[in-house]
């Protein structure tokens, strides 16, 4: 590896996947126009952007499914183009190719697998049942793929690609068409998986997901990646949290956004139907809402619920692209961000 | 370690036939396909049809009847390449086998020997229903097997050609249709169920010059102990030529997917 780059212990953290100005078109589309990225060995990194934001044509560069039209690419220490083969030892892959046959039981999917990672028979078998094991599917090993659920054939599908113990993974929009329950679950077996040291490239077009999952996101449009950092920095960069405080008597409201509008240098913005006063107060969200719950105590005015709305991935997203990430008004993304930002709220 | 490549190759061609010959067991729907239709035909023909028909052959209609019957399952056996190949294109399967350190090869190489595999079992069960309804060779074993050798190196090559579609148009329902423009007039226009002089004239100038009719008459003059050399190098030429030209348009197309 070129390339190192430093923890703030001092360890040495390799790069397991680096990528520089990678560029890929097909015929006028520019799917991949200058993409540099790096993940560190055991970090998981968030893909994120809407249908045809050039995801998938990175994950397909990456796994030597396609060859970029220039650029470089090292994957696992090894270049994706000049040493495809050393890179198909080191990575899985899972997601949108599925190496499910659903004819077949859980048990010989998992076996034909290993076979074609040239275990010898037993190695297979052993392989097979171990790993069917790890993911909750022994009691249905037996039992034809598809009769499965979809959450349990995704996760058959997650156990086939790590049947050669790859050190990368790239998982293709794990969760897409799952549905909520199923979707959490696949969350909890991929936070256990980078447990394990495996480092993981996930793309998603949910922002719930990046949010929940990544280390730090890349969010893509148009073949570019149009923002990068953690999840709290992505949100930092719209703007800052919210304080919200709702109070029980409507003639607080006055007073309340005196309160807040010392703590803040930002006006506050009152409404009366709902009696919540609302004000920006930058990056300083918890201890803005540990001074006004002090001052609003000593004022003993009393406050029906407070809260700090952080900005929502979402929020990023229409900020940097002028465009939502979900195609349009009420699809079920948008949906459930809107939902998952109404229970933190209330928390 | 890593094997040779010709070793890992053939390696894993044989865990895609397993892994193939495993699904056609497991699906109703393709062993009726590829088993029961192919048996109802010869019955179809024996019984309801092959009244109707003079044939100039000994033996009478079963006899002209079995190697065309045999000819065409092997055509039609390739009908579950095509679909299988394209459907697992569209699915992503060939792109998570090609993310794999395996042979990219063993795909196409798998499902080939897969498919030759079910040709063979094909033949041979249509060959015990036609000796149960009569059917008998008129030379001996060396012809018999020549024939069956003939029907499925015949199947493999048709199989080629279903492969290229297959790859070609990725998607299970094109992939039918298409299918059946092409290998219906191919097996039906040609000497396989009636003999060619009885069709009307223009229709003969085809039968008698497509590959379907020129094998399956050296497969009836083996079984009927005819002379069967002419027809039997044509037969080669017209296999090698389909092959030569199929085979590489089905590795290119392949190797250009996603």
């Amino acid at each position: 590896m070129k390339n190192r780059s430093h923890s703030l212990s001092g360890v040495h953290l390799k790069n397991a996947i680096e990528a520089t100005d990678l560029r890929k078109s097909y015929g006028t589309v520019n799917a991949l126009d200058g993409i540099d990225l790096s993940v560190e060995e055991g970090k998981i990194l968030g893909v994120l952007g809407p249908n045809g934001a050039g995801k998938t044509t990175l994950v397909k560069i990456l796994t030597t499914l396609t060859r970029p039209d220039s650029g470089r690419c090292i994957v696992a220490g090894y270049d994706v183009v000049a040493q495809a083969r050393q890179v198909r030892e080191k990575i899985g892959l899972t997601g949108q190719a599925t190496a499910v046959q659903e004819e077949l039981t859980g048990a010989e999917n998992l076996e034909i697998m290993a076979r074609l990672y040239h275990m010898p028979k037993r190695t297979a078998k052993s392989r097979a049942l171990e790993l069917l094991d790890r993911f909750d599917l022994l009691d249905a090993k037996d039992r034809a793929a598809k009769t499965y659920s979809g959450g349990m054939k995704r996760r058959l599908d997650l156990a086939a690609s790590l049947v050669g113990s790859p050190s990368v993974l790239f998982l293709d929009e794990p969760t897409t068409g799952l549905d909520p329950r199923a979707r959490i679950g696949m969350w909890k077996v991929i936070e256990n998986l980078v447990g394990g040291g495996t480092t993981l490239l996930l793309t998603t077009q949910y922002l719930d997901e990046a949010d929940e999952l990544a280390d730090e996101i890349i969010v893509f449009d148009k073949g570019k990646i149009i923002a990068k950092g953690t999840s709290d920095e992505l949100k930092r960069s719209v703007g800052g949290d919210v304080l919200n405080v709702q109070v029980a008597e409507e003639e607080d409201l006055a007073e309340v956004s005196r309160v807040l509008e010392t703590l803040a240098s930002t006006s506050a913005n009152v409404s009366n139907e709902e009696l919540i006063v609302r004000i920006g107060v930058g990056s300083r969200g918890s201890s803005a809402l540990a001074e006004a719950l002090r001052e609003l105590d000593r004022l003993e005015i009393s406050v029906a619920d407070i809260s700090i709305r952080r900005p929502s991935l979402d929020d990023v997203f229409l900020q940097l692209t002028g465009h939502s990430t979900a195609e349009g008004p009420g699809t079920s993304s948008s949906k459930r961000t809107k939902l998952k930002r109404g229970e933190a709220n209330e928390s | 370690m890593r094997a040779s490549p010709i070793s890992e190759a053939v390696n894993d061609a044989i865990v895609i036939a397993k892994r193939d010959l495993l699904v056609w067991l497991r699906v109703p729907a393709f062993i009726f396909f590829s088993i029961i239709q192919p048996v109802m035909f010869v019955l179809l023909f024996r019984y309801v049809f092959g009244g109707a028909i003079n044939v100039p052959n000994p033996g009478g209609y079963v006899d002209f009847l079995m190697p065309g019957i045999i000819a065409q399952s092997a055509a039609f056996a390739s009908f579950g390449t095509a679909i299988g190949l394209a459907k697992e294109i569209q699915l992503g399967v060939v792109d998570r086998f090609r993310s794999m350190p395996m042979a990219r090869s063993a795909v196409i190489n798998g499902r080939l020997l897969a498919d030759t595999l079910r040709i063979a079992i094909t033949t041979v069960v249509i060959l015990l229903v036609g000796f149960l309804v009569g059917f008998r060779f008129h030379d001996s074993i060396v012809q018999a097997i020549a024939m069956v050798a003939l029907a499925i190196v015949f199947g493999v090559v048709i199989t080629i050609v279903s492969a290229y579609c297959g790859i070609a148009l990725k998607n299970e329902e094109s992939v039918q249709s298409f299918g059946l423009v092409w290998l219906f007039p191919l097996t039906f226009v040609s000497s396989a169920f009636v003999p060619v002089q009885s069709m009307p004239g223009w229709m003969q100038a085809f039968a008698n010059n497509q590959p379907v009719t020129i094998v399956v008459d050296a497969m009836r003059n083996l079984a009927l102990g005819a002379p069967s050399g002419h027809d039997l190098l044509l037969s080669t030429a017209w296999l090698i030529g389909i092959a030569a030209v199929f085979a590489p348009l089905a590795v290119r197309s392949f190797s250009k997917i996603s």
